[in-house]
């Protein structure tokens, strides 16, 4: 199963026009996960009656996983181009699946400051949850099995496949 | 898995290649070093946060294990364990165990049974950290501070930060190295690092009795003119001449070092326009370097000690990484042959 990017435009609009219906007087600011995060937010700040201020995290120094998965050797910097203290956030993931990501960006976000809100902004929610996290708004749920996964690739086109996992019980892959 | 690496190397890296312990430069791949200077850039961002800190190694140990007395060293590497959340515990052993007679394997032995996840050795003979990486337990991680005339290489990669932030890579480059050669640990693991990341050309610079013999093996060429040797060079490195120097007789007095070989503006014009000016630190002002060449545009030399910071936590958290997957594979393979009681590195 496969999205192509009109599909996954019909998506983006969606929650595009959830995030203006919900957000709009909060004037919130953007924060993708990098990096398919970083590329749902951009797709969705080109669709919002005015940008909001983007920045990008990548939480690998705050995952739960480093004595068993150690770390990439390449780690995007994070980057909040403002401060984060009493503003409301737009978490933004491509795909939610055990909330372990979510749980470390939050951690990360804290960091930086003490927001007044966060919310989350994922495009597919795939089940298979191990924490306490759920989407504010989702482009689409889907009820995968254990050996599948949602992979973006982007960033233009976006275009999303659903992969089969070749290592078995694996259940700490991304999201 | 690379059948020809020289056995200061094998130590220091995991059957697959990974960093295990940080002892040396010399004979490591080119992207191992890359990947160093990779990490340390990402880490760089951190020291500009609300708050300095990230979450990797909580609830690691990490001894800083000073033979010999250091502040900048010692404490940049506190520092950085302490930015990526390890417990720190700081030994100065010229004061401790060792002056009351305990040997260096008790000491160890003891720190190892505190569950310490790191040490980070500084050791007046060179090739002590190498003695205790191949004594201690397989979970423990052991990182090079400065080993007697040896290696410094966290000063080495620092510096390599450092060049390639100001330069953009190595490629085409010509890196001068200024001063007391023969016993600097830092030129050493900067010549090899220089080398195996592509740098054009590696100079020394310095009065014969303060250069090595064996520089052409090291790849490096020697000059013993300043004119000569700093003629086009994109890259600066004064190295701090210490004062045992001179009573050792290898120097007639600061005042004609300073003259020959100190670097100011006038000795700075045969170097390239761009070029930058770095220091290891602490610097001899009229020594070694002039004010106005220190304090200068071109001087990068608090940069470094800011970039040190960062390059020191990717090292100790690519060591703690890669000490762990080992030590994994260890326990599993200790474990289906002898059962759970041979699993030494585990804990």
């Amino acid at each position: 199963m496969s999205w192509d990017e009109q599909q996954l435009q019909t998506h983006l609009d969606a929650m595009a026009a959830a995030i203006n219906e919900r957000f709009a007087d909060k004037s919130p600011l953007l924060v993708g996960i990098e990096s398919g995060g970083v590329w749902v937010a951009q797709a969705l700040n080109d669709r919002l009656p005015t940008a909001l201020p983007l920045g990008s995290l990548n939480p690998a120094f705050y995952r739960d996983d480093f004595d068993t998965r150690g770390l990439k050797p390449t780690v995007t910097p994070s980057k909040l181009p403002f401060d984060v203290d009493g503003q409301h956030i737009l978490l933004v993931d491509d795909v939610l699946m055990t909330g372990r990501t979510i749980r470390a960006a939050m951690n990360e976000l804290f960091d930086f400051g003490r927001p007044a809100s966060i919310s989350l902004v994922v495009l597919f929610d795939i089940g298979h949850r191990q924490l306490p996290i759920r989407a504010d708004i989702c482009g689409e749920t889907l009820a995968l099995p254990p050996h599948q996964r949602v992979e973006l690739r982007g960033p233009s086109p976006l275009i999303a496949e659903i992969r089969n996992l070749v290592v078995e019980d694996d259940t700490e892959t991304r999201s | 898995m690379t059948p020809t690496l020289a056995p200061s190397s094998r130590v220091q890296l995991t059957d697959d290649g990974k960093l295990r312990h940080f002892l040396t430069t010399e004979h490591l791949p080119r992207s191992l070093l890359e990947d160093i200077l990779d990490t340390a850039a990402s880490f760089v961002d951190v020291g500009g946060r609300a708050i300095k800190k990230v979450p990797l190694l909580r609830g690691k140990t990490v001894v800083n294990l000073f033979f010999e007395s250091s502040t900048r060293t010692r404490s940049t590497f506190e520092l950085a364990a302490q930015r990526l959340s390890a417990d720190v515990l700081n030994l100065d052993i010229a004061k401790s165990a060792t002056s009351k007679g305990e040997t260096l394997l008790d000491t160890l032995r003891n720190l190892e049974a505190m569950a310490a996840d790191m040490f980070v050795v500084r050791h007046q003979d060179s090739g002590a950290p190498f003695f205790i990486a191949n004594e201690v337990t397989p979970s423990v991680a052991v990182i090079n501070a400065g080993d007697g005339r040896h290696a410094h290489p966290t000063q080495a990669m620092l510096d390599m930060y450092t060049i390639r932030h100001y330069k953009g890579g190595f490629a085409g480059l010509k890196v001068a190295i200024v001063g007391d050669i023969l016993h600097s640990r830092v030129a050493r693991s900067q010549v090899h690092a220089l080398n195996i990341l592509g740098a054009e050309e590696v100079r020394l610079i310095g009065p014969k009795t303060l250069l090595p013999v064996d520089a052409e093996a090291l790849g490096a060429t020697v000059f013993t003119d300043m004119a000569q040797g700093l003629k086009d060079v994109d890259v600066v490195i004064m190295l701090r001449l210490q004062k045992e120097r001179m009573d050792s007789a290898l120097l007639p007095s600061e005042g004609e070092f300073f003259r020959l070989y100190g670097l100011n503006n006038d000795k700075l014009h045969f170097a390239k326009d761009d070029a930058i000016v770095m220091h290891p630190g602490p610097i001899n002002r009229g020594v070694e370097i002039a004010s106005e060449v220190a304090d200068g545009p071109r001087s990068v030399i608090l940069n470094q000690v800011t970039f040190g910071i960062a390059v020191r936590m990717a090292v100790m958290s690519m060591a703690i990484s890669g000490q762990d997957s080992d030590s994994n594979a260890l326990a599993a393979s200790t474990e289906s042959m002898e059962g759970a009681g041979g699993a030494r590195g585990q804990r």
